[in-house]
């Protein structure tokens, strides 16, 4: 398959990057990572007129921790600068966990963290990350630099909201109010398929006291599904049996699956479920382990 | 010079722009104008005449046109060509030397890991991204290293057995 | 001295294979990497609807568009009579559509343009208006009557059925049913699966109007076919019509057919004067190229209370799509489906198929498999499981105790097959100690008591492979015979050609083998050559494990031939009659003294250089094989498994393979074929299907959509032999290629029914992805049939 004409410009700034997106009018697409961009190219899903290939924005090719914890992606970081990254596996543990769960491991070389929650995806593994840490967006436009919280980034399937001509230069998760424990469970068929069902959870602790705790569910609905509310029950909590069991019921009725040929929304609720209480009781096991 | 398809003589649509892009191909510098939408898989096939990279989906799923883009795997025809400019590219035909075979052409014809040879370029070059990082992978590791490339013929055994037989024949030889 | 016949490559090396020197170094040559002189490029354009009538194409914008040569319509074909074209099965299939599209995705139109991207721009310009019809998706839709007729182009079709066939003895088959003990029933769906080779469809069609001479490079298994039905349905001389199939990226049954896009390259090369080349995209060849399957088996079991089976009733319900395009003896409606028990001593057996067309894409070849064996030993093994539960046997004691037994050979089945030969019992015992039998009910119960559900699937068949013979075997009226051509060099060098054709399966490295074999030149003295129909001899191609029983026969009988040349040649060297030759590998001697002989490669040089008196000069022969009969591998699977009860999800612990195909030419590339068809009967079993939803849309038109596995899912495998010779194989071979894609997916639901057995679950249809598996343990029901794709709350 043959993707459509378009015309290309390779901006070396993101001011730019900035100025060409806003002087196409709306008609142009950034292209970062592109590995879901290209393909709906190629099947002709998608035909925009200009491509702003910011690839070649070095400035934004990064990961970091700041000494508070809080951690910044670039937006050339790719996934694969996640997995097997000991700074960003003691910082953000859920993060090193769903790194090597993303696509399969040739199009994580190339596919980016920022780009992929751009994306929009409701079965996007990093959408649903970064709301389960409770993470924003630098969105940079002409007028400048603002953030966006990702509860108003990730706003429907496929949409996000960045004007015309904003990018979104980086990923900025803030620092945990204790020590950040998480994991991430996906159910695929095979590698690169698309989730079932996945959960994000991130908790902070202090001691053994839940300071902080996120959850966020891919594939189980028209959208990334934002289960902090539940999870939040919580905080200020020990984990129990107990309380796992009604966080992960609560979460379940969060997710708004659908039938189709993946399974039934009871089926996939009842993954969320399971992988809800797995994660949970992991976290759980780990820290009277560790005491 | 090469145009987008270079064994058309009438270049297809006359006042199409298109970049001037250098790219080293397997340790070679080529100077090439594209228009933008060509996919770097096709490059190579069509325009540098490298037609060892398959293209096996539309998708980005197959991996039968894995190749390495600075080092790293990448898939080429989810890549555009004028995003390789300036930067290094090595293909199938760059794992042997003049002389000898690569350790993993070799382990794929002593393992018996290809059938039809399809998928082969992508996979050895995807081993190739493994080993260059990981010189002793257990067989997890190889299938886990793998998982982006599809076979149809194999059932991936043998495969693996090849890219463990090239680990060790490339561990002996380093030391 | 002899040679060691290991060391010069011969039977039972496993020889590194040949054509990986070339493969390795990126140095293939698929048809996708020709490029020939002026060459243009052809896109096909698709229907998006399953069913309509077209009421109009307007192709004037994609003549706008620079670099654009040609754009081929329906209308344009029908001309020139190319509007339609024969099936292998005896029916006809649209090249482009003129009346009406029939399927998501039927050609509609082709723009032929200086490249791809330009053309595939050329036939989103295609404006195309369709008048949609009801859409036929199962064949239960199409059955009911005044349903919506798919095929009003053909006179006397009043409905959607192709066919209504049988076979076996019904009124044998109804007394056995009278006097059983016990009854057993099976209802399953075989669901429709693609072989989707790595590399799809694709064809360079070269008319050369100055010469008269149509060159087409092509994806085909079988490029003699294609050879004939071009000189029929393009009325071109046979003799000025060259197929030559390069290296093929996978076949798999895929590239037995002839698809529109082949004929209207050569068309489109015909109209311009210069190379045409189309090369199908992924999408293109999963929803309009052959599938496999898609059949619907119901059946039931005689059995005695003690065990033994006394009589088979089937019946087959297939869905062919819009076209009745299988790729099968002519003779048989519903391929080899008859097979079914054959490696069962089952004494009366009826078969029931009928046949229906719907708006679905047209295929039904032999997805790695001989005819719908698949079928036919997926619903035997499914049923043979059921059967021993609902008798309260176990499934290994009930198998042995109703496999053919060794003395019993040769054993004509219900059915009219003659099996010949094979150790049933002997695999199944090698298998049952593999995979750890013995312990396994009590490591079974022990898990169960911790939740885990541990399950054991067996499957045991025995397959028909190597059609023909020609009594009973033809394509087209085209006997299943196959040939090859050997011609030894002067310096005892050889080349051969075959009328088979690679696909992956390496025959350049295994009829070497087999020539090294019969003559003692070493296999890397002689060369392989396959697919070019103006150097090879007739054959009928590699597809259901044909090539070793037909193709490879015929090699070693035209190595007899040439060794019983290179006889007389001896004599005269050796100056002693021919009586008093005696043959060791490589070599004759004089029967009173060994010291004295000459070598193959003397005689060989003697052919050309000092023949005896009145015998022709030269040493090459060729052979047309007609096989006496099909042959029958055997193989036992046997797959365990752990399912989650939480998730569904079910992890294959171990695969034992016990395969007896005879005597093996090469066994490297044996096991290589074997663990390749495990594979693929776990993809079956676990993921790979499509199905349609109501409006007729493929579910499965790309690798999103319709899943592989890789190397991460697929389990490992554990191989053993047991070696049983065909008895009247020349070199006592057995086909093998697709054993595994046939038996191995009963053996991957047996387990996993096994594993819910407890809960009351008798069947699984596959896919058994995680969901239908979870279904099944929290409901204890049977599920049945395609996966939902309605989307619903």
């Amino acid at each position: 398959m043959y993707p459509s004409r378009f015309g290309y410009e390779l901006p070396k700034t993101v001011e730019e990057a900035v100025a060409l997106l806003d002087a196409h009018g709306g008609e142009a697409k950034v292209l970062a990572g592109g590995q879901s961009l290209v393909p709906m190219m190629r099947l002709r899903f998608a035909a925009p007129e200009m491509l702003i290939d910011i690839n070649g924005i070095e400035a934004l090719h990064y990961n970091r921790v700041d000494a508070d914890g809080t951690v910044h992606i670039g937006a050339l970081c790719r996934h694969e600068e996640l997995e097997d990254n000991p700074a960003i596996a003691k910082a953000i543990p859920t993060i090193a966990a769903a790194a090597p769960l993303v696509a399969d491991p040739i199009v994580r070389t190339r596919g980016t963290f920022v780009g992929s929650v751009c994306h929009a995806d409701p079965q996007g593994d990093w959408a649903a990350t970064m709301t389960a840490l409770g993470g924003h967006i630098v969105a940079q436009g002409p007028k400048g630099k603002r953030d966006i919280p990702i509860a108003d980034f990730v706003i429907g399937p496929f949409q996000n909201t960045l004007a015309f001509n904003e990018i979104a230069i980086e990923a900025v998760i803030p620092a945990p109010k204790g020590v950040r424990v998480g994991n991430y469970l996906k159910l695929e068929r095979r590698v690169g398929d698309f989730a079932t069902a996945s959960v994000a959870v991130s908790l902070d602790m202090k001691g053994d006291t839940v300071a902080y705790a996120g959850i966020a569910l891919a594939g189980v609905g028209g959208r990334t599904i934002n289960a902090n509310a539940a999870a939040s029950a919580l905080v200020g909590k020990k984990l129990t049996a107990e309380n796992i069991a009604s966080v992960a019921a609560a979460v379940a009725a969060v997710a708004e699956p659908r039938t189709d040929h993946r399974g039934s929304a009871d089926y996939k609720r009842q993954i969320v479920k399971t992988f809800v209480e797995r994660i949970l009781t992991g976290l759980l096991n780990t820290s009277q382990k560790a005491a | 010079m090469t145009s987008l398809y270079d064994e058309v003589q009438a270049a297809p649509g006359a006042g199409v722009p298109t970049r001037r892009v250098t790219i080293k191909v397997n340790g070679d510098d080529r100077t090439v104008d594209v228009e933008p939408r060509l996919l770097l898989a096709h490059l190579l096939r069509q325009g540098l005449k490298l037609t060892g990279t398959h293209t096996g989906c539309d998708t980005s799923n197959c991996g039968a046109c894995t190749i390495l883009f600075d080092g790293r795997p990448i898939k080429s025809c989810t890549m555009l060509a004028v995003q390789a400019d300036g930067h290094s590219l090595e293909t199938v035909e760059g794992l042997a030397s003049a002389s000898e075979l690569h350790p993993i052409q070799e382990g794929f014809k002593e393992e018996h890991g290809l059938h039809c040879g399809f998928c082969t370029p992508g996979m050895m070059l995807a081993a190739k991204a493994l080993l260059d990082k990981n010189d002793n992978p257990t067989e997890d590791e190889v299938r886990w290293a793998l998982s982006g490339n599809l076979c149809r013929c194999t059932g991936y055994q043998n495969i693996v057995k090849s890219v463990l037989w090239a680990a060790e024949k490339m561990r002996a030889e380093s030391n | 001295m002899a040679l060691d016949e290991i060391k010069i490559g011969g039977l039972g090396a496993s020889r590194r294979r040949v054509e990986d020197n070339r493969f390795i170094r990126g140095k293939g040559n698929y048809v996708d990497d020709i490029v020939l002189p002026g060459m243009l490029h052809m896109e096909l354009l698709r229907s998006p609807v399953a069913h309509a009538r077209i009421k109009s194409i307007d192709v004037s914008k994609a003549y706008d568009i620079p670099g654009v040569r040609l754009v081929l319509t329906g209308e344009m074909m029908a001309a020139r009579n190319l509007a339609w074209m024969p099936t292998l099965s005896y029916d006809t299939q649209a090249v482009l559509a003129t009346d009406k599209v029939r399927f998501q995705g039927q050609e509609v139109a082709a723009v032929i343009a200086d490249d791809p991207y330009i053309a595939k721009d050329a036939c989103q310009a295609i404006v195309v208006e369709y008048e949609q019809l009801p859409v036929i998706v199962n064949p239960f839709q199409a059955m009911e009557s005044g349903s919506e007729v798919i095929r009003d182009d053909k006179e006397n079709q009043p409905g959607n059925k192709i066919f209504d066939w049988e076979i076996g003895d019904k009124a044998a088959t109804d007394k056995a049913f009278a006097e059983a003990d016990v009854i057993s029933k099976m209802e399953l769906h075989y669901p429709r699966s693609h072989p989707s080779p790595m590399e799809t469809c694709g064809s360079i069609a070269d008319f050369n109007r100055a010469t008269g001479k149509l060159t087409v490079y092509m994806t085909s298994q079988a490029p003699h076919i294609v050879r004939a039905a071009v000189a029929m349905v393009a009325e071109l001389p046979e003799h000025m019509i060259r197929i030559v199939s390069p290296d093929l990226g996978g076949g798999f049954g895929n590239k037995v057919p002839i698809y529109p896009g082949y004929v209207i390259s050569i068309l489109a090369s015909i109209l311009t004067e210069v190379p045409v080349k189309w090369i199908e995209d992924k999408t293109g060849n999963l929803i309009s190229t052959g599938f496999g399957r898609d059949v619907y088996l119901q059946g039931e079991m005689a059995l005695r209370k003690d065990g033994k089976m006394l009589g088979m009733r089937m019946k087959t319900i297939s869905d062919h799509g819009a076209f009745y395009a299988d790729a099968q003896p002519s003779k048989f409606k519903i391929g080899l489906m008859h097979s079914a028990f054959a490696c069962y001593d089952v004494p009366a057996a009826h078969l029931e198929s009928v046949g229906y067309y719907t708006n679905k894409a047209p295929g039904g070849v032999a997805y790695r498999c001989s005819f719908r064996v698949t079928e036919a030993m997926f619903f035997q093994e499914r049923m043979v499981h059921a059967a021993a539960n609902d008798l309260g046997m176990d499934q290994a004691e009930f198998r042995r105790m109703n496999l053919v037994k060794d003395d019993m050979f040769p054993y004509r089945t219900a059915f009219g097959f003659l099996t010949d030969s094979g150790q049933y019992g002997k695999c199944l015992d090698i298998g049952m100690k593999a995979i750890g039998y013995d312990n396994y009910k009590a490591e079974q119960a022990e898990a169960r008591s911790r939740g885990k559900l541990l399950g054991i699937g067996i499957s045991t068949m025995t397959e028909p492979l190597g059609a023909g013979n020609s009594r009973e075997y033809d394509i087209l009226g085209i006997k299943m015979f196959d040939s090859a051509e050997l011609r030894v060099h002067m310096t005892g060098k050889a080349i051969l050609r075959t009328g088979a054709m690679n696909q992956g399966q390496g025959h350049q490295t295994t009829w070497a083998q087999i020539v090294a074999h019969e003559l003692g030149i070493p296999a890397d003295d002689v060369t392989v050559e396959e697919g070019d129909t103006d150097t090879a001899p007739f054959g009928m191609g590699t597809y259901a494990s044909r090539s070793t029983p037909v193709a490879g026969a015929a090699v070693a009988m035209v190595a007899r031939k040439i060794r019983a040349k290179a006889r007389k040649i001896a004599a005269h060297l050796l100056e002693v009659s021919e009586e008093d030759i005696e043959w060791e590998l490589g070599r004759f001697y004089v029967r009173s003294n060994k010291e004295r002989g000459v070598t193959i490669q003397d005689c060989a040089l003697a052919a050309y250089s000092n023949m005896p008196d009145g015998m022709e000069p030269g040493l090459e022969n060729n052979a047309y094989y007609d096989p006496p009969n099909l042959t029958w591998p055997f193989a036992a699977y046997f797959v365990k498994v752990e399912v989650d009860a939480e998730t569904g999800v079910w992890d294959v612990l171990k695969v034992v393979a016990v395969d007896d195909c005879g005597v093996r030419i090469n066994p490297m590339v044996v096991e290589g074929q074997i663990m390749g068809g495990l594979t693929e009967a776990y993809a079956m079993a676990s993921m790979q299907y499509q199905t349609y939803d109501d409006e007729g849309n493929c579910i499965g038109s790309n690798y999103m959509d319709y899943l592989l596995p890789t190397a991460w899912e697929t389990p490992g495998f554990e191989l053993h032999e047991v070696v049983t010779p065909c008895p009247h194989h020349p070199i006592g071979a057995k086909g093998v290629g697709e054993c595994a894609t046939v038996a191995g997916p009963a053996a991957f639901v047996n387990a996993v029914v096994d594993a819910l057995g407890h809960l009351g679950v008798r069947n699984i249809d596959m896919p058994m992805m995680p969901n239908r598996v979870y279904e099944a343990l929290t409901t204890g029901k049977d599920i049945s049939g395609m996966p939902p794709v309605k989307m619903g709350d």
